[in-house]
């Protein structure tokens, strides 16, 4: 417990802001606030007063209540448990909170333990008594659930004094270790302070992609395993369904999912669609594999403000263990708000459009905690990991001028530009392909090459010169209509037609489609080229682009989404050849 | 109970009292002038000294020397009971109809809690309003927030009054309420509702919390709580389907920024007060269904954007809160079009959970989905039209700009008291989709056209 002189009293109040006097508080440290002992950290020190922003509402709070600190930072709780919960920002399990609270709404003041404390979890010991071992090693592994085995990381360095499989609690020891004449007890589960990256041995360049299973993403945009994207979009444009795409088929064992300042019903679709989905290689319910942070728009600013480090500290801690995990952040806009929000309460000289001067720094410090790393410990035993972080940006009117986007623009590396105009046209996912970048196709492209195929590069930077020559033509168009234009260009808009319509268009509630293998993505690219090639070579012989418009490969191609075996794709492109065979008579 | 003579400072609508020990944020207080009049107020900021006190009211009148300051010791609560059904309140929730005063079965704290959201239940149960363009193509379902973006002049409040007449979930017998919140609207505004809602009987079963142009601009903060603090107590204690109609929250967002003017904050956006998003989601996110409750809270906000722009920081915010929108548009006003609702910009993001086979019927979503992207193709036509001409267009487009015409005239377009069921709105969308060809029907399926257009054409 606080020492007596670690405690303090309040001076002022307002709204999520208490000022108190706190002599020996710490920048950063979590204090207890009023009789309710509501939790706060300490933002800011002015000689003995301390600033604290505080994670629960602040209604009937008087100065002259007491204060103490705890002395420690804002941490998280990391062990077997985290995995299928759900928890607000500072990391309460949401579950518990429902039966302290004995009802729907979310009462001041409670405490709970992120971390079962009763549950008992099988340990199994990987090293012996005698083993020298050295910090981020695993000591043991835990079943966690039937997708996940939770390893266990030594958090010292050291000999293996004893150790025990069993089964245990998280806060039974199960193995001690020495250094240097100091012996420590270790548990199953660790703290780690939030705002503080969790170390590593080495990061490496971004070549491998993550396969999210959305074409347009792995084909023309696709994002390395431990990069970054960012997906700024109006509201309404379709965020969120994409980021849920991504959580679902993304090719990651882990998936951290923030909802940060967003609908409460939203949070609930995640929480009874994730269940009800399987993974597709297991056919284990989804949510085996995930953790969920929810601190909806109407929960305290303040924890808002934590939730994404909440969240990236628990990637990092998976990471660690060797998992590629995939870290989605719904939406970063209300995270640099709830940034805003208290910077304005602090009477802080603002920055532009009165966001803290630090919003820039943060947001880099954020997407800097990305990447595809070798995890600590000791040589012998190689392991690697992945945080990718894809963060939704919500622009004010949809305008990406604005200075969340803009900063974060500078960090990320693969833009996805959402568009409201595709989205009423029901085009979906409605990623905008001209405005939309990505800055790994160099360093993902030795990767392509070798597993999917050496022609597919190409095949998409002519795809894409297609689509922008389409844009080009459509405005022609406008103006004289599309008959006034050469067959060639026609037959280009036929082909473009294709492309978004036959491509980039994917159903996300059809079985079939809703999750296309990198394969699959291949042959149906392959088949509309090949369409391209066999017009332009039949345009050039004279033949009339209104008789190829109405060959039935056209329409096969239109179905190609619906393909289940690869097989099929042979049998398409061995009719188109006799098709256009056909037409030559 | 605490009082104080200790006033060094007035400045808009607060009132900064020194001196003062032992008071709470977000206490209640109580303002007693030399004439005897008694106006209530709020602590937004307390320091060891000096509470700063927002006044509910004109702050005329308020002295330095002679006022008095009673600090109440709780913060603004509401007293609740089911006897409130068929009344009406002002905006602090005073009676205001010639009624008793209300006996409250308990006192709540009018800003509520947050929603768990592990507690929440999913919003899948379809409301029908009677109205093609949102049954058919922007479903409303219960415990869902869809405000109504409208402009000056556009016929908003007749919408959301039909709204509120027809809509009903099909089958169930269950018990209905609407809480109607009045926000800085007019007295003609304010007696239409009442009127309608006296006309079709809907008023017993309604509670009404008024706050008019001339009431004081600081109520408005208050009025919208109180409304969704007796939704939620007649939803989950007393298992009661509510329907929330506030209108006009462009009045609560004025009043806001009022405010943090007077209390020098640094504006955001427009002079908006950063803090507006998590403000207005303490409002809308009171809406929803909870799990072991019967009941739900449904919310139709009406909001008029200045200049009728979409990205006015009103509108934005709301937009990224709410659960989708129902745009007005003037165009379709102009053309004598009621209700001028343009699907394209409007949307409802629980739409998918609440249609389909056993909810409305098996060809909805397809349905919806071919009339969205049709309409959408038409309009561009149209534009496309008047620069090339009708006659240069292709005999396909030509049929879609007729589809466009026939969509708004006979789709969009229906009479103020004519409530269509779903089958009814889908049987116009078949009629409707029967101008194109076969082929273009690409978002509905194959046996959808052959089991339901068909049997419109037959009949």
């Amino acid at each position: 417990m606080a020492n007596k002189k670690d405690e303090g009293y309040i001076k002022r109040i307002s709204g999520p802001v208490v000022e108190a006097y706190l002599p020996t508080a710490r920048l950063y440290d979590v204090a207890r606030v009023g009789d309710l002992k509501i939790l706060g950290e300490v933002i800011r020190i002015v000689g003995t007063t301390s600033i604290i922003q505080v994670y629960e509402d602040t209604s009937g709070l008087k100065p002259g209540e007491p204060v103490f600190s705890t002395g420690e930072p804002l941490s998280v709780e990391l062990g077997p448990g985290i995995l299928q919960n759900i928890y607000d920002g500072i990391q309460r399990p949401l579950e518990t909170i429902e039966k302290e609270s004995g009802g729907v709404f979310i009462k001041r003041g409670i405490e709970a333990p992120p971390l079962d404390r009763k549950k008992k979890w099988d340990f199994k010991a990987t090293v012996k008594k005698g083993d020298k071992i050295k910090k981020g090693d695993i000591i043991g592994t835990v079943q966690e659930t039937d997708l996940i085995e939770h390893r266990i990381l030594s958090p010292y360095e050291g000999k293996v004094e004893a150790i025990k499989s069993g089964n245990f609690t998280v806060e039974e020891e199960v193995a001690r270790i020495s250094h240097e004449g100091k012996k420590y007890g270790v548990k199953m589960y660790q703290r780690w302070f939030v705002r503080k990256s969790r170390p590593v041995i080495e990061k490496f360049p971004p070549n491998i992609p993550l396969v999210t299973g959305q074409r347009v993403i792995d084909t023309f945009f696709p994002i390395a395993k431990g990069g970054t994207a960012c997906i700024p979009g109006p509201f309404g444009s379709g965020k969120t369904v994409t980021q849920q795409s991504l959580a679902k088929y993304s090719d990651t064992q882990i998936v951290v999912y923030i909802g940060c300042g967003e609908r409460g019903n939203e949070m609930t679709e995640v929480l009874k669609e994730f269940p009800e989905l399987k993974d597709p290689n297991t056919g284990k319910p989804l949510m085996q594999r995930t953790v969920l942070i929810a601190n909806t728009s109407n929960m305290p600013v303040a924890a808002r403000e934590a939730s994404v480090y909440t969240g990236v500290t628990i990637a990092e801690y998976f990471r660690d263990m060797g998992y590629d995990v995939a870290l989605m952040a719904d939406s970063t806009s209300r995270w640099a708000e709830a940034m805003r929000e208290i910077g304005g309460r602090l009477e802080e000289m603002p920055g532009e459009e009165g966001y803290p001067a630090y919003l820039a720094r943060r947001l880099a410090e954020f997407y800097e905690r990305a990447g595809r790393v070798r995890c600590l410990c000791s040589e012998k035993e190689e392991r690697y990991g992945s945080v990718t972080i894809i963060g939704a940006v919500s622009p004010p009117g949809g305008d990406i001028s604005e200075p969340v986007s803009q900063n974060t623009l500078r960090v990320t590396k693969v833009f996805l530009a959402l568009d409201a105009s595709l989205a009423y046209r029901r085009h979906f996912p409605a990623i905008n392909w001209l405005k939309s970048y990505t800055l790994y196709a160099e360093s993902l492209e030795e990767w392509m090459g070798t597993n999917i195929s050496t022609d597919f590069t190409k095949m998409v930077k002519d795809a894409m010169i297609m689509l922008q020559k389409e844009a080009e033509l459509q405005e022609v168009v406008q103006l004289v209509g599309p008959d006034a234009l050469p067959e060639k260009e026609q037959a280009i808009l036929l082909v473009t037609k294709m492309l978004r319509e036959d491509y980039l268009q994917q159903n996300a509630y059809s079985d079939l489609d809703a999750r296309c293998s990198f394969k699959k993505q291949y042959m149906m690219l392959k088949s509309i080229m090949k369409f391209w090639d066999l017009t332009s070579s039949n345009l050039e012989r004279g033949v009339q682009l209104k008789k190829i418009a109405d060959i039935p490969s056209v329409k096969a191609i239109g179905r190609m989404k619906e393909i289940a075996k690869m097989e099929e794709f042979d049998k398409l492109q061995k009719e188109m050849d006799g098709n256009f065979e056909m037409l030559k008579q | 109970m605490k009082e104080y003579k200790t006033i060094t400072e007035i400045s808009g609508p607060l009132v900064f009292v020194s001196d003062v020990s032992g008071v709470s944020y977000n206490e209640i207080v109580e303002v007693m002038l030399p004439d005897g009049e008694r106006r209530k107020g709020q602590v937004l900021d307390v320091s060891e000294k000096i509470a700063v006190v927002q006044v509910f009211g004109p702050t005329a009148g308020i002295s330095s020397g002679q006022t008095t300051v009673r600090f109440l010791g709780e913060t603004m609560r509401l007293g609740l009971s089911s006897d409130m059904l068929g009344r009406a309140f002002t905006g602090l929730g005073e009676p205001r109809d010639k009624g008793p005063r209300i006996i409250p079965k308990e006192k709540v704290d009018i800003n509520g809690l947050p929603i768990n959201p592990y507690s929440r239940e999913l919003p899948n149960e379809f409301i029908q309003t009677g109205i093609s363009t949102i049954d058919g193509m922007n479903t409303l379902v219960r415990g869902q927030k869809l405000p109504i973006f409208s402009g000056a002049g556009l016929p908003h409040n007749q919408l959301a009054v039909q709204i509120a007449r027809q809509a009903k979930v099909r089958g169930s017998g269950e018990k209905f309420a609407v809480v109607f919140a009045a926000v800085g609207i007019t007295h003609e505004e304010s007696s239409f509702f009442i009127r309608d809602f006296e006309k079709t009987g809907a008023l017993e079963n309604a509670v009404l919390f008024l706050n008019l142009a001339d009431d004081p601009s600081v109520e408005r903060i208050i009025t919208p709580r109180l409304a969704l603090t007796t939704a939620e107590y007649l939803a989950y204690e007393q298992g009661m389907h509510v329907l929330v109609l506030i209108t006009d929250m462009t009045n609560y967002c004025e009043a806001l920024r009022e405010i943090s003017s007077a209390r020098q904050e640094v504006p955001g956006r427009r002079g908006y007060p950063g803090y507006m998003y998590t403000d207005l989601s303490t409002i809308y996110e009171r809406a929803g269904r909870v799990r072991g409750s019967k009941g739900s809270v449904t919310q139709i906000p009406v909001l008029t954007m200045p200049g009728d722009d979409k990205t006015h920081p009103i509108a934005d915010l709301t937009g990224y809160i709410t659960e989708g929108q129902i745009l007005l548009s003037r165009d379709l006003h102009r053309k004598n079009i009621y209700p001028p609702v343009d699907p394209l910009p409007s949307l409802s993001r629980l739409m998918n959970l609440g249609i389909g086979g056993t909810k409305t019927r098996e060809d909805h979503k397809g349905a919806s989905d071919q009339l969205y992207a049709a309409y959408a193709n038409g309009r561009d036509l149209r534009s496309l039209s008047s620069v090339v001409g009708e006659e240069a267009l292709s005999e396909v487009d030509r049929k879609y700009l007729k589809f466009a015409d026939e969509f708004e005239k006979k789709f969009v377009m229906q009479g103020q008291y004519e409530d269509r069921t779903i089958e009814r709105s889908l049987e116009i969308s078949w009629d409707l989709m029967s101008i194109l060809p076969e082929a273009e029907l690409k978002r509905v399926k194959k046996e959808h056209i052959e089991k339901y257009m068909a049997r419109t054409k037959r009949s």
